[in-house]
């Protein structure tokens, strides 16, 4: 009992730290956000909106941050409306061979992303997508497609399918068996999926650098912003970012019941 | 003619799971299918159900040759042995799911979803979803799934497997009610022998991928067919002797008396533990013989003897008790025992 309580206090420790450790940036992003200083300076000698107003004054941010917003919500449908069908040809096919498909599926996040931006590069640049914003969004959907085949085949590795013949037995045909069976169960690994696609989208920032051209996403105008002029404007877009994901979070465990957790831990 | 399965194959590579299966299932009927594990009782039922397709062999169902329609075009309530609720869902809209498959009115739907939880008796349960009601509950909404639509037959895979025995009893009263007041015709399954007694019309006994003999559960039970049925339904002394001029000799009772036209060779013999009478009970009998008690079993309104013959092998006797009565013997003690011979009867595929 009291060897329970030790270890139990340990763990809490532990976890406290860990959190301490992923929040310590936003400690320093977000009063830095707010400093009345015109370069990046910690602490802040004084407070001031100014930098948000910035933001919100130039067109160039706003238009990368709707464009980003584009990309991700892109790369999202599509992520999700590919790679839930080909998860379940992975998980329920019996051909021979579907089992290395199975592991073929990880190679994006296996090959680095510059490797993979110089090959979509080439591509693109004959397609004449460079520059488009769902060209961008289009090679995000390759980054993007391993967290959902990954998460949704272990929601559908633990799915009951004799509920599946259940519902044939009642009366049931295959898409409404899908539709009313299947996926609603699936909820919080599709919605863990679609959060991981977006978040990965409208973070992503190397394939962004090859693919966008002049018509920058939020992490390029961000990148670009640091080589040229520092100024504590790129804290505020942080700050904003990181509330746009924590909503986006919000949401997905609002929609998805266990969604993030549950998929991993089933 | 309700359900009519003509010569059934189904091989699982090596395993043939159904060798030739015949069996046919009246109008209103309750048919059990009684067997061990692995004897092909669920394959049987997922290919009247429609989810296995047989390598040969027909199904029908009211004289239609369903064996190659999918599921959903057969219109037969199946109960899973684990249920197979959709757990996402109220039972409400469990209940309502093949109704709403069939493209019922809404006001349809509502009315008969009410009707069938009230059959089941779960009024008042519509809300709750399947995780919130105990076993004994959910098997009784997956019953009020399985029959709300109107199947033209109902399908049960060993529905109170995982329930226990006061629940499976007063359950097995409620699906045999339903199934009366509904007139449904039945194919049930179970493992359990005293259940398919208990519940049946007729019983069908299965054994290695073969339906071994059909019959009302009197008859299956006097006038068992073959060793396996003999031996599986209810409890038995199987007595091998050889028969000549009209009467067997039996290690232990010496002749006995067989019923007329029974010809000379090898016979076996079925003697219900309840036919054998002990000491002085013994006396009244024709046939008689001696043995030593190894072991007494207590049941309350019986007690159960293993007994070794004065003449080789081993008896099973089941003896009647009142409250008052005094334990019929004591292990070790050697007592006479006897039975009449019309008890005996000659299984005709020993
Ligand atoms: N999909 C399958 N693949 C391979 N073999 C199978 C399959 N389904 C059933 N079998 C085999 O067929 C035989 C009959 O199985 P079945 O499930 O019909 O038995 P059962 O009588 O329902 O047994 P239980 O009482 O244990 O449920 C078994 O030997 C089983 O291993
Ligand atoms: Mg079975």
């Amino acid at each position: 009992m009291r060897r329970r309580r030790v270890s139990q206090i340990l763990l809490g420790l532990f976890a406290g730290l860990v959190f301490l450790f992923l929040l310590l940036p936003l400690a320093v992003v977000f009063p830095i956000s707010l400093s009345s200083a015109s370069y990046l300076q910690f602490p802040p000698p004084g407070f001031s909106w100014q930098w948000y107003q910035r933001y919100l004054d130039d067109p160039s941010w706003i238009d990368a941050t709707i464009r980003s917003v584009k990309v991700a919500s892109l790369c999202t449908v599509l992520a999700m409306g590919l790679g839930v069908p080909l998860t379940f040809f992975l998980v329920r096919s019996r051909l021979p061979g579907v089992r290395v498909l199975d592991r073929l599926a990880a190679a994006p996040i296996i090959v680095p992303t510059i490797i993979l931006s110089i090959a979509l590069y080439g591509v693109f640049a004959r397609l004449q997508l460079i520059g488009e914003w769902y060209g961008v969004a289009v090679a995000h959907t390759v980054l993007a497609l391993p967290f959902v085949v990954i998460l949704v085949s272990a929601g559908l590795r633990g799915f009951d399918e004799a509920q599946e013949q259940a519902a044939a037995g009642l009366g049931a045909s295959w898409p409404a068996i899908i539709w009313r069976v299947t996926l609603p169960q699936l909820r919080p690994s599709l919605v863990s999926a679609a959060f991981l696609s977006f978040i990965s989208s409208f973070d992503e920032l190397v394939l962004a650098m090859f693919l966008s051209g002049a018509s920058m996403t939020l992490p390029k105008k961000m990148f670009d912003n640091i080589m040229m002029e520092i100024d504590p404007t790129i804290a505020a877009v942080s700050v904003l970012q990181i509330l746009l994901v924590a909503v986006a979070l919000g949401l997905t465990s609002l929609f998805g019941r266990g969604a993030l957790t549950t998929t991993i831990t089933r | 003619m309700e359900l009519s399965v003509k010569g059934i194959v189904r091989r699982f590579g090596p395993v043939t799971a159904l060798g030739g299966v015949d069996l046919d299932v009246a109008e209103g009927e309750f048919l059990t299918i009684l067997g061990p594990s692995g004897s092909g009782k669920t394959t049987l039922l997922k290919t009247v159900a429609g989810f296995e397709i047989p390598d040969e062999g027909r199904v029908l169902l009211g004289g239609e040759d369903v064996t190659l329609a999918p599921p959903r075009r057969r219109d037969v309530g199946m109960v899973f042995q684990n249920y197979a609720l959709f757990p996402h869902m109220s039972v409400a809209q469990n209940v309502a799911f093949p109704l709403e498959m069939r493209r019922r009115p809404r006001d349809e739907v509502k009315r008969r979803v009410i009707e069938a939880l009230r059959l089941v008796e779960l009024e008042g349960y519509g809300d709750r979803l399947p995780r919130q009601l105990s076993g004994g509950q959910q098997q009784r909404v997956a019953l009020a799934r399985a029959v709300v639509f109107g199947p033209r037959l109902l399908l049960l895979d060993e529905p109170f497997g995982a329930l226990d025995r006061k629940l499976r009893e007063s359950l097995q009263l409620e699906v045999r009610r339903l199934q009366r007041q509904l007139r449904l015709t039945t194919l049930f399954i179970t493992h359990d022998q005293e259940e398919a007694l208990i519940m049946s019309d007729r019983i069908a006994v299965m054994d290695k991928g073969r339906i071994e003999q059909v019959g009302a559960p009197g008859d299956l039970y006097a006038h068992p067919a073959t060793r396996f049925v003999a031996d599986f339904l209810g409890e038995s002394n199987l007595l091998d002797g050889s028969a000549s001029a009209g009467h067997a000799a039996i290690p232990g009772f010496g002749a006995v008396p067989l019923p007329a036209g029974q010809p000379d060779g090898g016979v076996t013999l079925l003697l219900r533990p309840e036919a054998l009478r002990i000491a002085a009970d013994a006396a009244a009998m024709p046939c008689r013989g001696q043995g030593k008690v190894l072991e007494t079993v207590f049941l309350g309104q019986s007690a159960k003897l293993r007994m070794a013959l004065d003449g080789g092998g081993e008896v099973l006797a089941r003896l009647p008790l009142r409250p008052s009565d005094p334990p019929p013997a004591r292990e070790g003690e050697t007592v006479a025992v006897g039975f009449a011979p019309e008890d005996l009867h000659v299984v005709p595929r020993g």
